[in-house]
């Protein structure tokens, strides 16, 4: 429906490479930059080091100590920094608590760790619902949880970046960090979904 | 501000689109334009420090309600990001929709935003206090659903940032620690909460201590 203050927008791929072009024009992009940033995107930043930080943590006490002490430093020890990544936060689920983190304001996300934010995270539907009925949410997204577990859900609303520490689960005794790492998903850093083991 | 970007607890949304675990996150982008989005925010906030992150958040939330409804995540990065360079002077919107071959709607216009407090003694976990009754026409990080609400201080960062009220509109800010605030969820959403507690990430400025 067209609307006054509304008018119809040329489509998003034309103006984005508008956007691009005009900067280009006025030569304020530098060579290789916005390759560079892609690529940090796509492929330094990933769940996978997320995953990495938990096993070494579920491995290592003192390590998972420092984790919880100073996230920052415990993910700068694997060199996972960088922008949206300064200030880390763990937070450490029990058997009995888990943790969730959203952004009901936009999108803010760990970026080193958890990867950028994927597109359910960034929905309407996830920004309101999941700090009032997180559980319904949580079951509808496929975890149900039991009344026994209490579930408190962290608002990324400032210059924090929070990341899950899931419970180690039984029957992982004497396994690799490598294999511990490969069933900790970045829905399971976000705290919507609790790591299995694959039987 | 009071915008249709701040939606925790706002009801009449639906499923969220997502199955847990049912997705490898790759490719990281979907559609051949979507990196330019933060690859020219960036361009803006980090390299030519055009504009600030926290002016790139309130250009989204500047823009008008409906478009921001209808506009995918990545096209609201492209239209704050474009709206900055116009706003400070870099591009004009003739240019862009010149180039764009129609039309480029941007933000609606920017206040004037506000000042940080005078500084004063810091909180400390295990403070009572309650957010402050406060309603900002401009940029705010401080969602509505805990306005006026009383929680305790589960945090202080050990760094500070600039106070987004100031910063979101270019102004100079003076840097405050935020503090990890829990709050009991039945003080926010009654006896149908189904959280135990949200922790909300707040600026010392939007604080008072609560009465014993």
């Amino acid at each position: 429906m067209a609307h006054d203050s509304h008018p119809t927008a040329a489509p998003i791929a034309r103006r984005a490479q508008a956007l691009k072009d005009a900067l280009d024009r006025k030569k304020l992009i530098p060579d290789g930059f916005i390759e560079d940033f892609t690529k940090l995107m796509e492929v330094d930043w990933d769940p996978a080091n997320g995953a990495r930080v938990v096993a070494r943590a579920w491995v290592d006490p003192a390590y998972r100590e420092l984790l919880l002490r100073d996230g920052t430093a415990a993910c700068e020890q694997f060199g996972y920094t960088g922008p949206q990544g300064e200030y880390i936060v763990a937070l450490e689920n029990t058997p009995t608590l888990q943790n969730v983190i959203v952004c009901t304001l936009c999108s803010c996300t760990a970026w080193p760790v958890l990867g950028l934010p994927p597109d359910w995270y960034k929905s309407f539907e996830y920004r309101s619902r999941v700090v009032r009925e997180a559980r319904t949410v949580l079951r509808e997204m496929g975890l149900d949880l039991p009344e026994s577990v209490a579930i408190k859900v962290w608002d990324t609303t400032a210059e924090t970046r929070f990341m899950v520490l899931p419970f180690r689960p039984a029957a992982t005794e004497g396994w690799s960090e490598e294999k511990l790492a490969s069933i900790v998903t970045k829905d399971v850093l976000i705290g919507v979904a609790r790591p299995i083991v694959p039987t | 501000m009071d915008g249709i970007h701040d939606l925790g607890g706002t009801n009449g949304f639906g499923t969220v689109p997502h199955r847990i675990n049912s997705l490898t996150y790759k490719p990281v982008f979907h559609e051949p334009w979507e990196h330019l989005a933060y690859g020219l925010l960036f361009l803006g906030a980090d390299r030519l420090r055009t504009f600030n992150v926290d002016e790139l958040r309130h250009a989204i939330e500047r823009m008008e309600p409906r478009q921001y409804l209808a506009a995918p995540y990545y096209d609201r990065i492209v239209v704050g990001t474009a709206s900055l360079y116009v706003e400070k002077g870099v591009l004009t919107q003739a240019e862009l929709e010149e180039l764009a071959g129609g039309a480029f709607p941007l933000a609606r216009p920017q206040t004037e935003g506000r000042a940080a407090g005078s500084p004063r003694p810091h909180f400390e976990v295990g403070d009572e206090v309650v957010v402050t009754r406060e309603f900002v026409r401009g940029h705010t990080r401080m969602p509505k659903y805990v306005r006026g609400k009383r929680g305790t201080i589960v945090h202080r960062t050990s760094v500070e940032w600039p106070f987004p009220d100031a910063a979101g509109h270019g102004r100079e800010a003076r840097r405050q620690p935020t503090y990890h605030v829990s709050f009991d969820a039945r003080d926010l959403w009654g006896e149908t909460a189904e959280v135990s507690a949200v922790v909300v990430d707040l600026w010392e400025g939007y604080l008072e201590k609560a009465d014993e």
